[in-house]
């Protein structure tokens, strides 16, 4: 399980920097967005992959999953999903003032 | 408990809720509520700062719970100095905004609270969660400030600002997330007694999550190759908003002397001296490298945020050298840049709107009203800037450098001060004579400028002329704040273990 949380991480992130390093703000968008999944899986399993045991203290019950990573990564999805939507209408802004979808803001750089 | 310690944090919160509350109203009315809460929490910062100035370390537990478990802020020396330095620029920002920078968009004056509550976070958090969290208060009032206004240049220097934050922000996470899962706290004085104590199975794991922190934190604070983003999204934005973003650098320089002093610190187990191979030299490039841009520049807003740039350099140069002295003038020296860079922006921001359509670029253009005027300010603001007495540049400069004597990098750090700062006047004074002398006697001035106009500008200089005149109080409290980091067991005792009577009950 843990090998294949870690695969999964790993190829969330190798997509997300290589997205991200496109030319174009479409693909960044995306790349930031995968990037965002990676933290979240990650921060999830800080706290170790435990199967069906419960967050807060009951009686007769020794093992217990962390929930702090729980709280950490739903204030991280928050800020990704938000600054994502801020993203997307920056990319729609840039798109119209600049007459081209390019991060450079030119055909110049095009790859 | 002292409560004292969140109304930093409070006030523009309150006055952002306010603000929001009241967006249809009348300009003036907003306005007013931005600026008596910018001058009120000068006032809040100077009583924190007398409360701190025993060398006590005030914790605040929200929701009375202990630390680790519950999230504490912490005010010392120097979040107390942090504190006064962002509400003295943001109220003499305020004062030169309400003279009709604040009008290109509706939000202006929200936004502006909004930042104020993030970096005033950041400064006071004792968590790493935290300040990750104030991290992106604070940078997602700076793309809605960054972009006030619109237009081509300035969306597409927004976008590559927007986008490079978010990459460090997910960076960020990465290094928490990591040292959450090796030692099972974020408290950062919990932290640091954790890698004090850490197996050798994890020093590597532990040491990569703090060089992953170190790349967000040298990104925020421009660090060479990461500075690449600064001229454009300072330069292109509208420049009272440059000249708050004129804190935004230090934010990062001084999560770097926070995390690294407490938490890497130089006795604190296997991580001592992380940062050792790293600071200094890229600090050293940094100047160079915004010196090169200060001499290529073509537009004075953008000599403005290339010294930004030089002065970022500069400060981490002074972090980098470490003990004491050092960290002491580099305190000096954040607090005199801060002012200095800001007063070059709201200059370079009142001289474009004078020339009119030639803007700030460094060609021939009008000749400027009221005679001497401006190039009196201009060559007093470049005196500080370049640290030519008898300003305080001078003064931070010549302080930074006598920490260098005895260091094995002497004989680098002097060369690249001495040599960028000779560099830095030459393009200064060429920008100079191109504004005031080279003039093009068709060109039409623009209207007079009204006294009040000036008043922020003022006010920065003459912060900029207290910080020389109480030059050896202003040392002696940032030499305290820095024995204070050199020594982190104040700081862990007052946060992990409180007293008794400050128990929670």
């Amino acid at each position: 399980m843990e090998a294949l949380i870690t695969l999964v991480i790993a190829v969330l992130t190798s997509c997300g920097v290589y997205l991200s390093l496109r030319g174009r703000t479409f693909p960044v968008v995306l790349g930031l967005t995968l990037l965002s999944y990676a933290v979240n899986v990650f921060l999830f399993i800080t706290g170790r992959l435990i199967l069906a045991a419960p967050p807060i203290i009951q009686d007769g019950r020794v093992e217990y999953a962390d929930p702090l990573p729980q709280a950490l990564v739903l204030t991280a999805i928050v800020i990704s999903f938000g600054m994502t939507a801020f993203v997307v209408i920056l990319s729609l802004r840039a798109r119209a003032e600049l007459g081209n979808d390019h991060v450079d803001g030119d055909e110049a750089g095009r790859r | 408990m002292n409560h004292w310690v969140i109304a930093p944090l409070l006030l523009p919160l309150l006055a952002g809720v306010i603000l929001l509350l009241v967006r249809g109203s009348a300009m003036q009315a907003r306005r007013l509520i931005s600026a008596v809460a910018s001058i009120a929490s000068i006032g809040l910062a100077v009583m924190l700062l007398m409360q701190v100035s025993d060398g006590g370390v005030l914790v605040y537990r929200l929701g009375n719970w202990q630390a680790p478990f519950g999230i504490v802020l912490v005010a010392d020396h120097l979040a107390a100095i942090m504190l006064l330095v962002t509400a003295i620029l943001a109220t003499c920002v305020v004062l030169y905004a309400v003279r009709g920078g604040d009008q290109s968009g509706r939000y202006f004056h929200l936004l502006f609270q909004l930042q104020l509550f993030g970096l005033n976070g950041a400064f006071l958090t004792g968590d790493l969660f935290n300040l990750f969290v104030f991290f992106e208060v604070l940078l997602i009032a700076s793309y809605g400030l960054l972009l006030h206004g619109g237009g081509a240049n300035r969306t597409r220097a927004g976008l590559h600002y927007v986008v490079l934050n978010l990459i460090g922000s997910t960076l960020f996470l990465f290094a928490v997330g990591t040292l959450y899962g090796v030692l099972g706290t974020l408290n950062m004085a919990d932290l640091a007694q954790g890698i004090g104590s850490l197996d050798d199975d994890n020093v590597g794991v532990v040491r990569a999550a703090g060089l992953l922190l170190f790349v967000v934190f040298a990104l925020k604070a421009a660090l060479a190759p990461l500075h690449m983003w600064l001229p454009g999204a300072y330069s292109y934005t509208s420049l009272p908003v440059a000249a708050m973003f004129a804190i935004m650098t230090k934010v990062g320089a001084y999560a770097i002397l926070r995390v690294y002093s407490l938490m890497f610190g130089a006795d604190n187990g296997p991580t001592a001296g992380l940062l050792d191979p790293w600071l200094l030299p890229l600090a050293l490039l940094t100047v160079a490298a915004g010196t090169v841009g200060l001499l290529a520049s073509q537009r004075l807003a953008e000599q403005a945020a290339y010294l930004v740039v030089v002065s970022a350099g500069t400060l981490l140069t002074a972090f980098g050298l470490g003990g004491t002295a050092a960290v002491s003038a580099g305190l000096y020296y954040l607090a005199h840049t801060t002012f200095a860079t800001a007063a070059l922006f709201m200059l370079a921001d009142i001289i474009s709107r004078l020339r009119g359509p030639v803007s700030d670029r460094l060609i021939a253009g009008p000749t400027l009203p009221h005679g001497q005027l401006f190039p009196g300010l201009f060559l007093l603001v470049i005196l500080a800037v370049t640290g030519i007495p008898p300003l305080s540049g001078f003064v931070g400069k010549f302080l930074i450098l006598q920490s260098a004597a005895d260091s094995v990098w002497m004989s680098w750090v002097f060369g690249v001060l001495l040599v960028t700062s000779l560099l830095g006047i030459v393009a200064m004074a060429r920008s100079g004579s191109q504004i005031f002398f080279e003039v093009d006697s068709a060109a039409e001035p623009a209207a007079a400028l009204q006294a009040a106009d000036l008043a922020g500008l003022a006010l920065l200089l003459v912060s900029g002329i207290a910080l020389v005149i109480f030059a050896g109080p202003v040392y002696d409290f940032s030499a305290h704040a820095a024995a204070q980091l050199m020594e982190p067991s104040g700081y862990l005792n007052a946060v992990l273990n409180p007293g008794i009577a400050e128990l929670p009950r």
